[in-house]
This record gives structure tokens, sequence and C-alpha cells, in this order.
């Protein structure tokens, strides 16, 4: 009997979802198991395995398009059966709302659930992955030579309305004297730039599109606050440097151990100090306040279409080594995109390094449900007033620690920065 | 300008026509020594006298009758339903008479009649008296349709239906008889088939006529609370329907919700639906929504009485439905 795919929840914050690839042909037959489509997702390309088993009847979104949760995505029945694909998606096909309710993440080999029939939801078309639009929309969206595939909606079950074609035209100059009006009140759209010379236009990434919704919140939500301190980072270096002759010697005689960078040792000091002051190990969690009982750092890695935070577990039990080769390997696969979404998932704790950049210092905005995120820039010869009061020049690097205010007090912060420029400064102490 | 009840504004509308017109009589249950069962004919009796308003035997099928064919013959009569509940009684002399008289004699006797009375739902009176009949009487060819919602709106239109020289059917409302509102002290007459922008806006258009608009009226206010402009559009004629008028506003704000105190099936505002969607397709950016009455019998009780009728929150919520906000 033929079974309708749905466009599964393979995170926490997945809202829709990309077809990459399809592995399977129509035509073809697939194992229960059997990988049968790559997926995009707000964090990362992965495979999604068959929850059914038979042959692949129809495909029902091509590659390149981007569907809401639960969207009909394939059917999956026995060779030759006719179906009728109404009937079958009709009672699939649910409202956005419906499809934004929470649900538990299933694992990505578990078996789909079965499809409830909901006569009382009005039954979508769902055709060959026609897009949804209004008239409207696709009148200005010719208009104004936006492709209307291209364009996620935010209407009814994905449905493009107008507001979605002018959002996605803003910052493009347009003739229309009409988009300037806004039609439904929300917050301005960007006042189109004057010129248009040169410009060009790109469609926002399932992964551009996570960050300003995940950051624009995190400001709005979380009162933010800003700790500043600098350490003397000499002690650090001439340690990183013995550990980093001691490796080359290692390795010379076939060993493998990583290279260990300032950043590394910045994770080790805060995941050693984070256990001194689980206050600042925390999340906010509305009605609660969680303090982790461990330490597992995300750390943020820069790729070509945007920012990941993949999340290093258990820091503060691993050795420096252990946390360069875990940094190393993350930041590796990160690039490669073959992090599965688990290792985005669970950091207690944000550490944003712009130092390689000359950044001197920066502020970072806090990645929720995290309590606080440090800001790490550039370690610079500075000149000091020391001890004897005497002017000096040390190798200094400064660090910005945010604080969710709701969770993190301003005394609170500042006694976790003197214990992590204690580390930092005289990283032995981390061995007491 | 006085400020005047809508009751006032239509007794005033009847007494300049009598004055100007000798062939225009009126005629219906209580109209003339009652002053009307709601007082709409008050003094008419006393200023006109036994001849030009007539006390009628509760029997609508006959007096309809009666009046379509004292207007075939040169007269010019204004036939008040107590209801339009009761009015059902006439319905055949309506639709097989007076709306087909001059097609089927090849244009040889004009019916110059009106019959008005109050239609919709007043007040707990159970369901053979809270009926709306708009979509059944706009459904006839031959017949004009005025549904008023304001005292102006009322006297203006009233005056251009007894000047038709074809049957008009004229609704008015129990709830809205003691509705004020200002008339201009000289003469003034309303054409047929031109429709009213009641409050204009930018997000939504939203469609109501008759008491319904006061609920549109209501919702808009509501609305402009959350930041969201609306157009209340009041057709006050629905056969013919002032089509530019709400093309034009939906044109403008690419959304329509439509209130409608009719039941949903086949509804006045089904033919609006169907006509925006037909002319205006490409400027739509949500489906029309439509706000009607509950497809069941009214019930008697208060509070089902309301839970069946459109509201302001209802109205608003099928505003935001098309906006797509929560």
């Amino acid at each position: 009997m033929a079974r309708v795919i749905e466009m599964p929840k393979l995170s926490d914050t997945m809202e829709e979802g990309g077809i990459a690839n399809w592995l399977k042909k129509e035509g073809e037959k697939i194992n229960e198991g059997e990988p049968l489509v790559e997926i995009e997702t707000d964090k990362a390309t992965q495979e999604y395995e068959s929850p059914e088993e038979g042959v692949v009847l129809k495909i029902l979104v091509q590659p390149g398009k981007t569907v809401a949760l639960r969207t009909p995505i394939a059917v999956v029945g026995d060779a030759g059966e006719t179906y009728d694909l109404g009937a079958l998606t009709g009672g699939a096909a649910k409202s956005a709302t419906a499809a934004a309710a929470p649900l538990a993440a299933p694992q990505v080999s578990q078996k789909a659930p079965a499809k409830p029939a909901t006569p009382t939801v009005q039954a979508q078309p769902v055709g060959g992955g026609r897009v949804k639009a209004s008239p409207l929309a696709r009148k200005v969206a010719a208009e104004l030579g936006v492709d209307v595939s291209q364009i996620v909606g935010t209407g009814p079950a994905g449905r493009v309305v107008l507001r979605d074609i002018e959002q996605s035209a803003a910052g493009v100059a347009t003739p229309v004297a009409a988009l300037s009006k806004p039609s439904v009140p929300q917050p301005a759209a960007p006042v189109p730039a004057a010129s248009t010379v040169g410009a060009t236009v790109t469609p926002v990434s399932m992964m551009r599109k996570t960050i300003a919704k995940r950051l624009t919140a995190a400001k709005n939500e979380a009162p933010h606050f800003y700790l500043t301190v600098s350490a003397n980072v000499a002690k650090l270096e001439t340690w990183r440097q013995s550990l980093n002759d001691a490796a080359a010697k290692a390795n010379a005689k076939g060993g493998s151990l990583a290279k260990v960078s300032v950043n590394d040792v910045v994770i080790l000091a805060v995941a050693r100090a984070l256990r001194h002051h689980p206050q600042v190990n925390a999340s906010w969690q509305g009605e609660t306040i969680v303090h982790h009982g461990e330490a597992h750092i995300a750390v943020a890695v820069a790729l070509p279409e945007g920012l990941v935070t993949p999340v290093i577990r258990r820091a503060d039990v691993l050795g420096v080594r252990e946390i360069a080769a875990a940094a190393r390997d993350l930041a590796t696969k990160a690039k490669d995109g073959l992090l599965s979404n688990d290792a985005f998932t669970g950091g207690t704790f944000t550490i944003s390094n712009l130092g390689m950049f000359g950044v001197e210092e920066f502020t970072a905005i806090i990645n929720p449900p995290q309590a606080a995120i440090l800001a790490v820039g550039a370690a610079t010869p500075t000149p000091w007033v020391d001890e004897q009061e005497r002017l000096v020049v040390q190798q200094r690097m400064k660090m910005t620690l945010s604080c969710d205010h709701r969770v993190v007090d301003g005394a609170t912060g500042a006694k976790f920065l003197q214990t992590l420029v204690s580390y930092l400064e005289d990283p032995m102490q981390m061995l007491v | 300008m006085a400020l005047i009840q809508f009751r006032e504004a239509i007794g005033q509308a009847m007494a300049e026509e009598m004055a100007r017109d000798d062939r225009i009589f009126l005629m219906g249950e209580e109209v003339a020594q009652y002053n009307g069962a709601y007082k709409v004919s008050k003094g008419l009796l006393e200023q006109f006298g036994p001849r030009r308003v007539w006390d009628s035997p509760i029997s609508e099928a006959g007096f309809a009758g009666l009046g379509i064919g004292a207007a075939m013959v040169g007269l010019r009569p204004i036939i008040e339903m107590m209801t339009w509940n009761f009015g059902i009684q006439g319905f055949d002399q309506i639709v097989n008479h007076a709306a087909k008289m001059c097609y089927m004699s090849g244009g040889q006797f004009n019916v110059p009649i009106v019959f008005r009375g109050p239609n919709g739902a007043a007040h707990m009176l159970g369901s053979q008296h809270s009926q709306s009949f708009d979509a059944m009487l706009t459904n006839v060819p031959g017949m004009k349709v005025i549904s008023p919602s304001t005292p102006y709106d009322a006297k203006g239109l009233l005056k251009a239906a007894i000047r038709d020289n074809n049957p008009v059917i004229f609704l008015e409302s129990e709830m809205m008889y003691g509705l004020k509102g200002e008339v201009p002290d000289g003469e003034y007459v309303i054409p047929i088939g031109v429709g009213d922008i009641k409050r204009p806006g930018e997000h939504v258009t939203i469609i109501a006529w008759n008491k319904m608009l006061h609920v549109a009226m209501a919702a808009a206010e509501q609305l402009a609370a959350s930041g969201i402009s609306a157009e209340v559009l009041d057709p006050r004629t629905l056969q013919p329907l002032d089509e530019e008028l709400i093309f034009t506003s939906v044109r403008k704000t690419h959304r329509l919700v439509i209130v409608d105190e009719g039941w949903d099936f086949a509804a006045t505002s089904a033919q609006i639906s169907d006509r925006v969607q037909k002319e205006c397709f490409d400027d739509l950016d949500a489906p029309v929504v439509r706000v009607n009455s509950l497809f069941v019998p009214m019930p008697y009780a208060e509070d089902l009485e309301h839970a069946v009728l459109p509201t302001a929150e209802r109205v608003v919520q099928a505003v935001k439905d098309v906006m797509y906000v929560d």
C-alpha cells in the first residue's frame, strides 16, 4: 500500500528542510533504514533513512526546494501500484501552525509515526514540488523578477505571500511604488539601497535564516551586559611552546600529538573555571534556571556560508591535548559539512575567538539558552603598569564576557573572570 | 444637520415623498392607527388621511398582491412588512408577479412599488422571527434590493426607491430603529447601486451592510489598536451591487473579509466573494474570508443566539487570518 514520506524534524530548531539530493530514483527499491534522501536543515546536510520499505513511487519535492516540516516529500509503495496522491497527502498536509507545534525529534532511523486521518484539516493541493503562492505574490514576484520557488513562504502550509516577496526584494531598489507601502504592520523592511549598480542578490540560506532568527531572539530576549578583562599570556605562551616542542619531538618519532593553540588553552581554562562557577555555566529556561554539572564548550567556527558552533563535550575533564584534537576534528568536519546535528546541541557555554584576525576586543551575542559567551581578542604587546608600578610591555589578551542578566549578575560574572584570568596568567593554577 | 433616529429617517422619507406625489400610499399591518409596529409611520395617518395610509388585514400575500395591482394601474405603493419573516407569506406575489410583470408583459406594465420592513435577527425572537432574506431576494432578477446601515443612507435611499419605476425591496432592522445619526435638513436622494466607504483603510477591506456594518466598524476599531488599518465598505444596495467600488478597494488592500448576517451557504457574501476572486484574482494575497451566521435555525437562548450571529471578535480573527498574523 502506498505511504507518504514527510519532511522529518531532524533537529530541535528545524522548522523547514531543503532537499539536497535524492539517493533513490523513482522506481527504485528501498529497504527500511536505507538512506533515501539528503536533507539540508538549518544546521547541516544529513542523510535521512527511509522509514518505509518498498519502491519509490513518486518524488514530490525536487532537489533545491525547501518545504515546511511534515510536508509530503515522496510516496513509497509496491511496484506498479496505483494510488491517489490527493487522498494520500490530503490528510497529511498540515498547516504551518500544526507543523510548528512542538514535536519530539524523532530518531533519524525511527519509523515515521502513523498519520492520523484528520478530516478537519483542509487538504492542501500538493503536487510534484508545486510552489504555493498567493496570486498577488506571484504577480509582484514576476514584476520584480523574483523567483517564487526560491522563497520560503510564511503563510499557511508554506504559502508564499506578499510580505515574503517584499522581504526578499528588500535591499534592492524597486521601481514599484506600491511596495514601499508596508502591507502588513511589522518592522519596516530595510530601506532599499540608493544604487543597485554592481549589487548582487542572494537568497537567504537556511543557515543564515537560523542565525538571523536565533541571534535576533537572543538580543531581544536576553538582557546582555558586558565585562572586559585582560590577561598576561607570557607564561601561557611558554607553557604552550614547551607542549608543542614536545609534540614536535614525539611526532618526529612517529607520534601524532595535536599542536596546542592559544584558543585550546582558553577552552581548557574556561571549562576548568566553569567548574568553580556553575552559576555562569547555566541556562535560562523561562520558569527555571539550570546550573549544569558538566561543561560542554561550544566553539564558534566561521564557514563561508555562516557561523556554526560545534560542541566539545566534557571539556572540563579533558586534557589540553584532547581539547586541541577535538577542536581540530570539529573544525575540519564543520568545513567539510560532515557534522551531524548532534555535534551542535547541548553546549553550556560558548567561546568566540577573533584573535587570529588581529581583533583586539569585541562583544558577542549570547547563544541561547546559554547564559554567557566569551569573546576573545588577539594577544598584543601592551604597555602595562605592573605590581611595582613600573611601566612595562606585556603580551596581553583582552576578553569580554557577555552575560544574560536574567541568570548571571555582575559580581558573579566578575568572579568567574578572576578565576579565568588567574588560570591563563599561570596555567599551573589549573593543576591545583 | 439634525440628529434623528433610523425610524424617523424612514418616516421622513415617506412623508416627504407622499407630500411630493399623491400617487404614493402606504399599506401594511398596523401602519395607520397604531402608527406602525415600530412607530416608523408615526403621524402619517394624521398628515395624509385614511385613503393614503391603510391598515391591512393580516395577509401578506393579499396586500402584497393588492399593491402590485395598484402599481400596475398607475399608483406608487409602499408596502410595509411588519418583518420580512412575515413577508415570506407574500413571496409568490413578490417573486412571481412584481419581479416579472414588466418582462412578461413586454414592457406594458411597470411595477413601481417598494416592499419595506425589518430583516434579520432582533433579539431572542426564536428561529421563525430571526432570519435574513438578503440572499433569497437578491437571487431574483427583476427587483432591486437595498439594505442601509445609517439613518442618512436609509432616508436618501428610500426616497430613491420610492421614485424608482421598478419593484424595490428595502431591508431595515428592528435593532437599528433607535440608532441615531445625522441627516441634512434639506432634500437629498442617494442613488441606488452606489456603495460607500464608511471607514478608509489600507491593509484589509471589510464589506458589511445593515446592522453588520456596525459589527464591522467595531472590529475595525479593535484592529486599529493592533496597528491594522481596515477599510470598511458598505455596499448599501445589494442588487445591483457596486462592484467597481469593491474591486477598487480590494485592489488597494489585497485582502477581503465579508460580514454577512445570512447563512453562509449561497449567501450574498458568497456572491461577492465569487465576483472578487474572478475580477481581482491577481490582486489577492489571501483567500476571501466570510463571516456569516452559523448554518442552524436561530436558537432562542441568548448565549446561543450570540454564538450564531457574526461578532466583532469573529471579524477580528478573520482579518488576522487574511493578514497572516496571530
